[in-house]
């Protein structure tokens, strides 16, 4: 996952935050615009009794990107994602999506706004209990104001996206929690929305649960391309889902960074204190650790050119690729020398002589290389997504950067 | 013992009073208009209860006690109830005090749903309303009958205009903490796909109260139909005029004859518009 924010292009911001101010309580504007404005949260509460749930919040989503919001209980994190559509109003800053100042929408262009462009889902669903399944998964087209066949039709199509085809005229009351969870996506779905708000939406669950709704949501996620922003105190749902992760402290964001440079480079001791039971070799990926190939033949180059290029780099092996610098396996010292002592001397690499190795993808988290570390004792070739050679991972290389005295310094 | 100094008099005796004749000089109009509408109303169920004869009332609430309370002994129960108030002879009266109980309802809720929303949808509202509120449940129910006298006269009208006031404050309440009491993420989810306040409340708030405003109605209900009975004594005719006026003659035997009916009467109520909150409780 980490990896396909890199990949995308040109990439345009779609969310922006800037300046974002949120204190509940008297006379909020007068905190923001005085003197109390940098005091901390405790002081402002003990003076004026005001809470200071979002201070001076900057961030910038990417349009197709999974934003994770992380943090503490009452770090205010429900808060922001609510400023965004405003179901609790900023007492300062703007919220710009699109290009359209959200901040400043009159209250019929703020309903317009929500219908078209957000779905939302809950911690605790938000179903209506009165209603049908059907009847929830086409609430937000009934706002809307489609008539009915269409928006059954749709919703029926979302309820089957989610995997609840044959509930439809049930009650809410009636599905487990999972399911109940996942009328809430189908309903946040069914609109086709360009931005997803998610909060919180399965803490209530049990962890199998849980883990197969996050792995159906990444797959919804790479199907669909959607921004969705998503709340969590839970790192490692964040690490797992997240494309980015802003994390929030006292209402406000401490560090934004994609999971890997979350846990290896964590801005601050709160941030340390949150990632330190995450381990690396969850987040790391193959592509971040590898380097070159120090050595690597070209099969079309023949056994002579090989070898002397293997004996002055005092190797007993190396990998070879082919013209379009697709790896083809390993060849051994002993392999080449009985190649050119051979009567007929090939012109190139025979493809029976070379060894074939198991390979891995750049996005292949560290966790999983340690089966193939003791299968065999080269590195390990790094493919490309098109099965080009684009590095290698020693043994030495994945467990300096998972050990944690290492951490920090790995790069 | 220490006199309270006289001196300390606050005249507010003397106040309400001004402010009432005040009121009686310049809005004299006003108050003909209300007492016609309320007149018609009552006269229309009145009109429709003692024209329906008894022999398909009864089964009808018979009917209702099977369909809605859910058990066949209790529309068992309603029948015989009902045939013996006919036998006591007091089968019109008994359907003019259910029409003066249904039309103060009609009233009521005319007037406490939205004002119970209203209360809802504003702290301030809440604020000023709970106190008055709260005043008004604890002041005995025939207070509200002097100013109602004054307004209106004698009759039916100035009967239910303290029947209202006397019963409103449930389902102000109710429909106000039913309301309040919400589920919270059910109201955002609905906000959040662009749902107008309007769509909020019909959509989510009112479905999600209705037990709590079912309960509430069920309150106005018995309370409109205790307050009827009192307005007897300004000239409302109905069952609690029997009782009055076997109490001025100390005739026991009618006077317990008026008032099982008014009993009765209570209990069908009761069960029927109970039933209305527990429907809905079962189905969530
Ligand atoms: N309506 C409100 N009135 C007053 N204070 C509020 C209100 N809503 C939130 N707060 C306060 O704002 C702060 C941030 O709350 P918020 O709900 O955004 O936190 P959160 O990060 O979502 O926490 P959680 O993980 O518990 O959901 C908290 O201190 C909370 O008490
Ligand atoms: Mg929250």
């Amino acid at each position: 996952m980490s990896d396909n924010a890199k990949e995308k292009p040109a990439e345009t911001v779609q969310v922006e935050i800037r300046n974002l101010w949120k204190v509940f309580g008297r006379d909020p504007k007068k905190i923001v615009n005085g003197p109390l404005k940098d005091k901390s949260k405790e002081e402002i509460k003990k003076k004026t009794g005001c809470v200071v749930a979002m201070r001076n919040i900057n961030l910038d989503i990417r349009k197709g990107e999974f934003y994770i919001l992380m943090g503490l209980s009452g770090s205010g994190k429900s808060t922001l994602i609510r400023n965004l559509i405003r179901l609790v109003n900023p007492t300062s800053g703007s919220v710009t999506i699109n290009g359209e100042n959200v901040t400043k929408m009159s209250s019929e262009d703020l309903l317009q706004f929500r219908r078209k462009t957000f779905g939302m889902v809950f911690q605790h669903y938000g179903l209506l209990p009165h209603m049908t399944v059907l009847d929830n998964a086409a609430y937000g087209l009934k706002v809307r104001g489609l008539p009915k066949g269409e928006r059954f039709a749709k919703a029926m199509r979302s309820l089957e996206t989610v995997g609840l085809k044959g509930w439809e005229d049930s009650y809410p009351g009636a599905l487990s929690g999972g399911m109940q969870q996942r009328v809430g996506l189908a309903r946040a779905l069914a609109n086709d929305p360009e931005i997803l708000l998610m909060d919180e939406p399965f803490s209530g669950l049990d962890p199998l649960i849980r883990r197969q709704m996050q792995d159906e949501l990444v797959e919804l996620q790479d199907r669909l391309q959607k921004t969705i922003i998503f709340v969590t105190h839970d790192l490692h749902e964040a690490l797992k889902l997240g494309d980015r992760i802003a994390i929030m402290r006292n209402g406000e964001v401490v560090q934004v960074g994609s999971p890997e440079e979350i846990v290896t480079q964590p801005a601050d001791e709160y941030v340390e204190e949150f990632v330190k039971d995450a381990s690396p070799a969850k987040v790391l990926t193959a592509g971040s650790i590898m380097e070159d190939a120090k050595v690597l033949l070209y099969n079309w180059e023949g056994p002579k050119t090989a070898l002397t290029l293997l004996r002055s780099h005092k190797r007993k092996a190396a990998f070879v690729v082919d013209k379009g610098h697709k790896l083809l396996g390993v060849i051994k010292e002993s392999t080449l020398e009985k190649l050119i002592e051979a009567d007929e001397k090939p012109s190139i690499l025979p493809s029976d002589s070379i060894r074939k190795v198991s390979t891995v993808n750049e996005d292949t988290i560290l966790e999983d290389l340690f089966s193939i570390v003791n299968e065999n004792p080269y590195p390990i070739p790094v493919l490309r997504g098109d099965g080009r050679l684009a590095g290698v991972v020693t043994t030495d290389q994945i467990f300096e950067s998972i050990s944690p005295a290492e951490g920090e310094n790995h790069d | 013992m220490i006199e309270f100094p006289d001196i300390v008099n606050i005249p507010l005796a003397a106040w309400i009073d001004s402010a009432m004749s005040w009121l009686l000089k310049h809005m004299d109009g006003f108050f003909d208009v209300i007492g016609l509408i309320i007149l018609q109303v009552v006269m229309a169920f009145e009109a429709v209860f003692l024209f329906i004869p008894w022999f398909i009332v009864i089964p009808l609430i018979g009917l209702a006690g099977w369909k809605l309370v859910k058990s066949w002994k209790m529309a068992l129960v309603f029948i015989v109830m009902l045939l013996m108030i006919g036998s006591f002879g007091y089968w019109d009266l008994a359907m003019r005090t259910l029409s003066l109980v249904i039309a103060s309802v009609f009233f009521s809720l005319l007037i406490g749903i939205p004002l119970g929303i209203t209360m809802a949808g504003s702290d301030r509202a809440e604020g000023i309303l709970k106190p008055l509120l709260d005043g008004m449940q604890t002041m005995p129910s025939f207070v509200y009958l002097i100013p109602a006298l004054m307004f209106f006269g004698m009759g039916k009208v100035p009967a239910m205009v303290a029947t209202i006031i006397y019963a409103v404050p449930p389902v102000i309440r109710l429909t106000n903490v039913g309301i309040r009491t919400v589920d919270r993420e059910a109201v955002e989810a609905s906000k959040a796909f662009g749902a107008t306040p309007r769509q909020v409340l019909f959509d989510v708030q009112l479905p999600l109260a209705k037990p709590s405003i079912m309960v509430g109605i069920n309150q106005t209900t018995m309370m409109a139909l205790a307050m009827v009975v009192i307005g007897s004594m300004i000239g409302a005719k109905g069952l609690g005029m029997e009782v009055l006026l076997a109490i001025n003659r100390i005739e026991v035997g009618r006077g317990f004859e008026a008032g099982i009916s008014i009993v009765f009467l209570a209990i069908i109520i009761d069960r029927i518009t109970f039933s209305f909150s527990e429907k809905n409780e079962k189905r969530k």
